[in-house]
């Protein structure tokens, strides 16, 4: 694959049955990219984490609300920037899921498990924007 | 791919076959539901065989977790069977494998409910 960037935008509305096809078309740009298949799963896993987050918690289902993805990658990097249109939240201060008390908790795994899995990760709130999330997986060839 | 969920049942133990993937929405809910089911009539050792579970996101660890929990609430015990790496390896960055009793021996896995 050549190594200039290649970008892809998407919008959805702020509902949880758009997230089948954001992994779909997430599917198709991993395998463009060159992805194998753990980076592909993890990159997968990472985009509906993030975006589910955006969708429920940043827009609170907020059909009026878009979540605007938007993939660049290249053969040496995989690229990913999710931003709401919500009134963000306190993300300095996200608990983690993996102390004592918070262990046998049903949720609050899902930005753990993103940082965990991609190379670099962001959050930010962008003043009357929202909240951007940003990660990356890089591809390295064998 | 939808989720499914079949249980059948050796000695006192519940097997709860489950495929597909676990995530929020209809994944979580089949679980929930199966697990819920068994509780209600008192079938209180449950084995989840997650060896066709394709893909499990972080509202099905969730969902295990909140089974796990609701089973030992009820005087039951909920175990895990079968993992694929990658959902060992969930579980494990999670530290939730110092939670649950994982088994890859379905007979093993009975006995352990004696």
């Amino acid at each position: 694959m050549k190594n200039q960037d290649s970008v892809i935008e998407l919008k959805i509305q702020s509902s949880l049955e758009y997230t089948e096809l954001v992994e779909n078309i997430t599917n198709n740009l991993t395998l463009m990219a060159g992805c194998d298949s753990d980076q592909a799963y993890f990159i997968e896993m990472a985009v509906r984490e993030v975006v589910v987050n955006a969708i429920r918690h940043g827009n609170q289902m907020d059909l009026d609300k878009i979540v605007r993805v938007q993939y660049r990658f290249n053969s040496e990097r995989f690229e990913v920037e999710v931003l709401d249109q919500g009134n963000g939240f306190d993300f300095e201060h996200l608990p983690d899921p993996c102390n004592p008390e918070n262990l046998m908790k049903s949720s609050g795994r899902g930005i753990f498990l993103v940082r965990s899995f991609m190379d670099d990760f962001s959050l930010a709130y962008i003043p009357n924007q929202g909240t951007e999330v940003k990660f990356t997986k890089k591809l390295s060839r064998p | 791919m939808s989720m499914t969920a079949t249980t059948r049942k050796i000695e006192e133990v519940s097997i709860v076959d489950l495929g597909g993937r676990i995530t929020i929405g209809e994944g979580t809910a089949v679980l929930k539901e199966a697990v819920r089911s068994l509780l209600n009539k008192r079938e209180t050792k449950i084995l989840l065989n997650l060896g066709d579970v394709s893909y499990i996101d972080s509202s099905g660890i969730g969902e295990l977790v909140s089974s796990f929990t609701t089973a030992g609430k009820q005087g039951g015990k909920l175990k895990l069977l079968n993992l694929t790496k990658k959902v060992h390896d969930l579980l494990s960055i999670t530290k939730l494998l110092a939670v649950f009793e994982v088994f890859d021996d379905e007979a093993k896995a009975i006995r352990s409910f004696s």
